[in-house]
C-alpha cells in the first residue's frame, strides 16, 4: 500500500538573501512559516511544487516539508525545518529576531 | 611569506571578474540554478540552511595582517560581524548576499585571497601544520611544499572533475599537528641518512563515513620527484577512482579495494609518464618559492620581563603554561590565540578581533598569523620580552582564554545551526561542554584532551580522530548523540571506536562529564593523558562509567 500522505509546505531559500521562504496560497512567498499554505491533497502539493520550480528567478531549491496545522498557520514537524524559521541557536540572528 | 606573482594576481582578478558576471546573469535570469549551481561552488559559494555561506582559502593557514584585516572587512561589511575558521584551515561566512559575492571576491583578490577550489571535486586548499617555520621540532618549513603544492593544483586541467574532493596536508615535523593520515595525500619532510632532504608520501587517508588511515606509498621521494609523484597518484586515482558511487569515490576506496600494492603499481606506471613531463622547472620554482619563506630577522632582547610577570602574575602564568608552545628561535615564543572561551562558538572571530589579532601581529608578530585546524589563531613568532604587553591586549579583546588543548578546546563544525547537510547541531554541545568544564574547574587536572564535534557523518569535525569523538544524528527526528573513544590524530593516529547507544541532547554534556570524571580515577597518574588511559586499559572501563545503568545490570547478573 501507498504510504499516506501527510501534510506539506513549500518551502525554499530566497535566490538574493539565501533565507528560507515558503509558498503561501496566493503565491507570494514569505519569511513567515505560518502564512504559508498548509497542503493536504497530495495532487495539489505537487502541483503547488510545479509552480515554484517554475519561480527560479525568485528562488532555490524548492521541496515539499512536512507541516501541521497550529494555532497561527502551519507549523514544522522536524527540528531542521524547526531551525529554518528561527534561525541558528549560537546568536541572536536570523527569523528569531527578523520577523 | 609568499606575495603573488602577475600571474596569480591575474588569474584571480579574472575568476572574480568572470564570476561577477556569472551572478550578474543567474539575477537577471540568463542562467538557470542548475547551471549556475557548479560555478557558484567553484567559488566557493554554497546555500546553507539560513543563507548562502562564502569559503574562503587560507592556504596552508598563512595570513598576513593586511589579509587578516580584510576577513574582519568582509566580516563587517557584508556578513553579520563575525567568521567561522574551520577544521581545513578555511575562514566561511554565513550571511553574505548573492549579489555581494563579487565584492567580497574582489576585496579578497586585492590582498591575495579567494574562494577557488575550497569545493567541487578538484585538489582542495593544501593545509600545512599551523606551527610551521617556527617549531623548534621541524626538518623544514612545510609551507614551500604546500605553495608549490598549491601553484600545482590550481586550475589544474587535469584536475578539475575528479572522481570526488581531492585534500592534501603537509608536516615538516615528525610529531604531526597536521592530521597527514586523515588526509587522500598525506606528506611528511624527512631526512635520510645522507641528511637529504625528501617526502614521506601516504595515501588514502579520510575521515567522513568510511574513516581511514592514510598508508604509506613512499618512504623517501626526493625534492625533484615530488611533483611529478603526486601528480602521478592523483592520475592513477583520476582512473581507478569509482565514478558510479560518490561514497565510494575518495581514494581511500580506491586504494583500500584495489590493495596498496597495486594501487602503488599504478602510480608508478603513471610516474613513468610524469616525470619526463616535469624538466625541473618545478625544481627551480621551489627554490623560488623558499627563499620567500625565508624566516624573519630574529631579534635578540632579553627575556626579564616575561620571568617577572610569570613569577608575578598568576593569569598570565596559567595562559603562558597552556598557550605557549617551544619555538626555534632563542627568546620567542609560538602563541596559540583561543578561539574557544567557554560558552563563545568553536572557532568564531569578530571583525574587531581579527582586527586586534592583525594589529598584534604586526606590533609584535613579524607580521605573520597561522589559522590551526583546531580553529585557533596562532602568532608563530612574538619574542618573549612582548608576551605580557601581548597578553594584556588579548584580555581587552576577550581571546586570552587559557584552554589550548584541554576539555574546553573543542572542534565542532557549524552542523545544523547553518549546514544544509546536518543531522543534528554541533556549535549548541560545544558550548555546554566547554561552560561546564569551566564550573568544574576541572579541566587543569584533566590535562590534555582533545573533544571534537560533528554534525553529520561527513566528519567536518573531525569526531574520528578526537580523543572523545561526538557525532549529532537523527535519529527518528530526534538529535541523538554517538560518542566515539580513543581516535587520534597526530603521528599514533587512530580512528575512534564506537562506545555505545547514543545520547539524547539533554544526556551527551552530563555523559562527556561522566566520561571524563572517570578517567580521572582511572589514570595511573596525573602524567596519563585521557588517551594513553585508553589505550593503557581498553574501552571497557570507560564504557562502565558512560553506561551505569547497564554496567549495574552486568554486576547484578555476575552476583546472581
Ligand atoms: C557547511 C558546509 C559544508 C559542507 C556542505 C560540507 C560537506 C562535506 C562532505 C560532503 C564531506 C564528506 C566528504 C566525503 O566523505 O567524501 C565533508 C568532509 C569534511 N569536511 Fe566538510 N562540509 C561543510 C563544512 C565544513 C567545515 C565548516 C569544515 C571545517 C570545520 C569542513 C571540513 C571537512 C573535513 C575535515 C572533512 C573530512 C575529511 C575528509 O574529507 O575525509 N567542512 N564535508
Ligand atoms: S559534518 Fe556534516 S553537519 Fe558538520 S559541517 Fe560537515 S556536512 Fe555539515
Amino acid at each position: 500500500m501507498p504510504r499516506k500522505f501527510t501534510p506539506k509546505v513549500v518551502t525554499a531559500n530566497r535566490l538574493l538573501e539565501g533565507d528560507a521562504v515558503w509558498l503561501t496560497a496566493d503565491g507570494r512567498w514569505t519569511p513567515d512559516m505560518r502564512e504559508a499554505e498548509l497542503l493536504d491533497e497530495e495532487a495539489h502539493a505537487e502541483l503547488r511544487l510545479l509552480v515554484a520550480q517554475s519561480q527560479a528567478d525568485l528562488v532555490v531549491g524548492p521541496y515539499l516539508a512536512d507541516a501541521v496545522a497550529g494555532t497561527a498557520g502551519p507549523e514544522p514537524t522536524h527540528f531542521r525545518e524547526t531551525f529554518r524559521t528561527r534561525g541558528p541557536s549560537n546568536y541572536a540572528h536570523g527569523k528569531q529576531v527578523e520577523l | 611569506m609568499y606575495h603573488y606573482t602577475d600571474f596569480d594576481r591575474a588569474f584571480v582578478q579574472e575568476r572574480v571578474n568572470q564570476f561577477r558576471g556569472q551572478v550578474e546573469r543567474r539575477i537577471d535570469g540568463s542562467l538557470k540554478e542548475e547551471e549556475f549551481r557548479p560555478l557558484r561552488l567553484m567559488n566557493g559559494l554554497y546555500l546553507q540552511l539560513h543563507a548562502y555561506m562564502l569559503r574562503v582559502a587560507i592556504p596552508y593557514g598563512t595570513l598576513r595582517s593586511d589579509q587578516m584585516r580584510t576577513l574582519a572587512l568582509l566580516a563587517e561589511k557584508w556578513d553579520r560581524g563575525y567568521g567561522h575558521f574551520t577544521t581545513r584551515q578555511n575562514i566561511q561566512y554565513n550571511w553574505p548576499a548573492l549579489s555581494d559575492v563579487p565584492d567580497m571576491l574582489q576585496a579578497l583578490a586585492d590582498v591575495g585571497l579567494h574562494a577557488i577550489q575550497t569545493s567541487g571535486n578538484t585538489i582542495r586548499n593544501v593545509t600545512a601544520d599551523h606551527f610551521a617555520g617556527a617549531a623548534e621540532d621541524e626538518i623544514a618549513d612545510p609551507r614551500p611544499v604546500a605553495e608549490l603544492l598549491r601553484q600545482w593544483s590550481t586550475d589544474h586541467p587535469e584536475f578539475q572533475f575528479l572522481p570526488r574532493k581531492f585534500k592534501i596536508a603537509v608536516t615538516g615535523a615528525a610529531h604531526d599537528r597536521a592530521v597527514i593520515q586523515a588526509h587522500d595525500i598525506g606528506i611528511q619532510i624527512v631526512e635520510n641518512a645522507k641528511g637529504e632532504i625528501g617526502y614521506k608520501l601516504l595515501v588514502g587517508g579520510g575521515l567522513g563515513r568510511t574513516p581511514m588511515i592514510g598508508k604509506v606509498i613512499e618512504e623517501f621521494v626526493a625534492q625533484e620527484d615530488l611533483l611529478p609523484y603526486c601528480e602521478a597518484i592523483v592520475a592513477a586515482y583520476n582512473l581507478l577512482g569509482r565514478r558510479d558511487n560518490k561514497y565510494k569515490a575518495r581514494i581511500k576506496i580506491t586504494v583500500f579495494e584495489n590493495g596498496l600494492d597495486a594501487f602503488r603499481d599504478a602510480v608508478n606506471e603513471q610516474f613513468a609518464r610524469t616525470k619526463p613531463a616535469f624538466s625541473g622547472v618545478d625544481v627551480k620554482l621551489f627554490e623560488e618559492i623558499r627563499a620567500q619563506f625565508a624566516p624573519p630577522a630574529w631579534r635578540n632582547a632579553p627575556v626579564d620581563a616575561y620571568d617577572a610577570t610569570y613569577e608575578a602574575d598568576p593569569l598570565f602564568r596559567s595562559w603562558a603554561d597552556t598557550n605557549l608552545t617551544a619555538h626555534r628561535a632563542e627568546g620567542y615564543a609560538i602563541v596559540s590565540v583561543s578561539l574557544k572561551k567557554p560558552g563563545q562558538t568553536p572557532g568564531d572571530a569578530t571583525a574587531a578581533q581579527m582586527r586586534a589579532l592583525a594589529d598584534l601581529a604586526q606590533a609584535y608578530g613579524h607580521d605573520e598569523l597561522r589559522i590551526s585546524h583546531e580553529q585557533n589563531v596562532i602568532l608563530p613568532h612574538v619574542h618573549k620580552s612582548d608576551l605580557p604587553a601581548l597578553h594584556a591586549k588579548l584580555r581587552e579583546h576577550d581571546l586570552a582564554a587559557a584552554n589550548i588543548g584541554l576539555v574546553s578546546d573543542i572542534i565542532a563544525c557549524p552542523g545544523m545551526d547553518y549546514c544544509a547537510l546536518a543531522t543534528a547541531r554541533s556549535i549548541p554541545v560545544a558550548q555546554q561542554i566547554a561552560l561546564r568544564f569551566e564550573e568544574l574547574k576541572l579541566e587543569h587536572d584533566v590535562g590534555p584532551l582533545k573533544i571534537k564535534i560533528s554534525g553529520c557523518i561527513n566528519a567536518c569535525g573531525h569526531h574520528h580522530v578526537g580523543h572523545i569523538g561526538i557525532l549529532g544524528l537523527d535519529r527518528a527526528g530526534v538529535e541523538n548523540y554517538q560518542v566515539t573513544l580513543g581516535g587520534s590524530g597526530d603521528e599514533t593516529a587512530s580512528i575512534g571506536e564506537r562506545a555505545g547507544p547514543g545520547f539524547s541532547a539533554d544526556e551527551i554534556v552530563p555523559a562527556i562529564e561522566r566520561l571524563v570524571l572517570g578517567y580521572l580515577e582511572l589514570r595511573d597518574s596525573p602524567e596519563e593523558s585521557f588517551l594513553a588511559a585508553y589505550r593503557r586499559l581498553g574501552p571497557a572501563p570507560f564504557k562502565a562509567v558512560l553506561y551505569p545503568e547497564q554496567e549495574a545490570k552486568r554486576e547484578r547478573a555476575d552476583a546472581a
